[in-house]
């Protein structure tokens, strides 16, 4: 069989029993990059060398029984906003193209721990502001199911390289659906964990009250075998979370029997894709013939998500993206005089339209006379919003809605118009406001042939349950395609 | 359009941000802020009355801990990022005269 058909944890297990070497699959997916890359543009940095002479240390560990992980040898992209110590992490942005970071990110030290083989750093939105990966300073990113249609954002680059066969993994961040929006337009499963649970160390802040590391995976065991990986306890993010339990893969049983999932009307009405609608709700419909509880309920508040989001996102953009003023690293302006007009050319000149966009809102609800108005109004309405997800959480193990109202959109047609593409969000960003896990799973295709994907919200710390719910789809979904 | 953004908060927030607007791009921002602020405004149709702003979903508050060491001296990768250096210190345009 071709290397680049297993799976994440099928490689593992082959590299194990001997069947294949870990330079073999580092090798496999160097060529997949090599003939795929021209038209995708998934990579921003691809470290051959380093790649291969990783995978054979990790090989000759692995003989030695030194390394015995399911991700031992695997092959892993890397979203451009984790760092990496000794290569190059851009965060997609001018200001940082040259930046080598002197350390590496938690996640990704866990990865490496694990013996996972990163192949380099995947294409996004600049700072991760966007939901398509065209605004990156590094060219868009295109998706493998059809290259005149988006990937999706802002982790577009790790679900398009997940979907194209260019890594067996990859490490996306979430901060109002960048992962699991561009797993449902890639037809990949994306997780983002419940805030606190994978650490921050080391990823490049874009919003930190609502950033959160997740993998992108081909199937709900990769998942569930990765954030069993890189989720950990860290004292160096004051919002890690210490988690009883990492052992996700003991999720996956095939079971939903008498489990509870809400279906919230307001998720599914106007400005949903009919399409998009019927293949999510079929899609409940093999849950519900497994055993699984089936009930509509009205959520409420879902419409003032966004605008809450884009205040506190922006605000916490504002501040983080202070740092960035060309003192210690990253991009400085050519011609300037002064200080302050060094910081403000180097700003200007180093960041792209959309980061400007969201770093002057951001400067604005903060300032004084408008704070209480907009920043404090948000907090609030984020505090309503938990809340009515406290309350669905009551009465459901998992809520289960559509990913994105529509499929991938074609390349240039989402920019123009800021709001309409903020709109696009309207699924996924109440779980970074609520700090909830989500997981997307591709549960059908539209007629123009591109994936649709079915989202799964559970409470904080609910992980297995979304887990087990998106385990078992899976396999009624397997056991659909083998009947007819 | 209910949010008019005048050209002095345009260049007031401009300062706050740090950020030089060509002519274009100032007036580009005064559009899309007050766009973008005619959207929020929905959120004054929900009563907040008491509701406590919620930063975090977790109660955390300060963390703690000891200050001992784990890293090495990455004093020279840290600096080779510099866009200008000497020796062991970062230029800057001279701020004190």
């Amino acid at each position: 069989m071709d290397i680049l058909k297993y799976t994440a944890v099928e490689l593992g297990k082959k590299i194990k029993a001997g069947q294949v070497t870990a330079m073999q699959a580092c090798q496999a997916a160097l060529d997949r990059i090599e003939e795929k890359e021209s038209t995708l543009n998934c990579y921003i940095t691809v470290d051959k060398e380093g790649a291969l002479a990783r995978a054979a240390s990790v090989q000759e560990q692995i003989e030695k029984g030194a390394l015995a992980g399911p991700l031992a040898g695997v092959p892993v992209a890397v979203k451009d906003n984790m760092n990496t110590k000794g290569m190059r992490t851009t965060c997609a942005s001018h200001i940082l193209d040259n930046f080598v970071p002197a350390f590496s990110a938690e996640a990704v030290c866990n990865l490496e721990k694990a013996g996972a083989v990163i192949l380099g750093k995947t294409n996004m939105d600049e700072f991760a502001m966007g939901s398509t990966t065209e605004t990156s300073y590094f060219g868009a990113t295109r998706n493998p199911h059809d290259p005149a249609h988006v990937p999706g954002g802002s982790s577009g680059g790790s679900a398009a390289a997940v979907a194209a066969e260019e890594c067996f993994f990859a490490l996306g961040s979430d901060t109002g659906g960048s992962i699991r929006q561009p797993a449902s337009f890639c037809g990949v499963v994306g997780m983002k964990p419940t805030y606190g649970t994978v650490s921050r160390y080391g990823l490049i802040a874009y919003g930190s009250s609502l950033d959160q590391i997740g993998p992108l995976c081909r199937d709900v065991t990769d998942c569930a075998a990765v954030l069993s990986v890189i989720a950990s306890y860290d004292n160096k993010d004051a919002t890690s979370i210490k988690r009883e339990d990492y052992d996700f893969m003991s999720a996956l049983t095939d079971d939903v029997k008498g489990m509870r999932i809400g279906i919230p009307k307001d998720y599914f009405g106007d400005g949903l894709d009919p399409v998009v609608k019927e293949t999510v709700l079929a899609a409940v419909e093999l849950l519900r013939e497994k055993g699984a509880l089936v009930e509509e309920f009205e959520l409420s508040l879902v419409e003032y998500a966004i605008p809450a989001y884009y205040v506190i996102a922006c605000a916490e953009a504002s501040s983080n993206l202070a740092r960035f003023d060309g003192v210690k690293y990253g991009y400085r302006a050519k011609e300037y005089e002064g200080l302050h007009q060094m910081y403000k050319r180097t700003r200007s000149e180093g960041f792209g339209a959309e980061v400007k966009r969201r770093i002057m809102l951001g400067s604005f609800v903060l300032s004084s006379g408008y704070y209480d108005a907009y920043y404090l109004k948000a907090l609030r309405t984020k505090a309503l919003i938990k809340k009515a997800f406290d309350k669905a959480f009551g009465a459901y193990d998992v809520i289960i809605g559509p990913a994105a109202p529509t499929t991938a959109p074609k390349l240039g047609e989402s920019l123009t118009d800021p709001i309409q593409m903020y709109l696009g969000d309207i699924y996924t960003v109440s779980a970074n406001l609520a700090g909830l896990p989500g997981i997307t799973v591709p549960c059908g295709k539209d007629e123009k042939g591109l994936p649709i994907g079915m989202q799964l919200l559970g409470d904080c710390f609910q992980e297995k349950k979304l887990l087990r719910a998106a385990y078992a789809y899976e396999c009624a979904a397997k056991e659909r395609r083998e009947r007819s | 359009m209910a949010n008019i953004i005048s050209d002095e908060t345009i260049e007031y927030v401009g300062i706050l941000a740090k950020l030089e607007l060509s002519g274009e791009e100032k007036e580009q921002a005064k559009k899309d802020m007050g766009r973008m602020l005619d959207y929020i405004d929905q959120l004054n149709e929900l009563d907040t009355e008491g509701v406590e702003p919620m930063s975090h979903v977790f109660p955390v508050q300060n963390v703690f801990r000891e200050d001992i060491v784990t890293n090495g001296d990455d004093h020279e990768a840290v600096l080779e990022n510099a866009p200008e250096r000497r020796e062991d210190s970062y230029v800057v345009p001279m701020t004190v005269i």
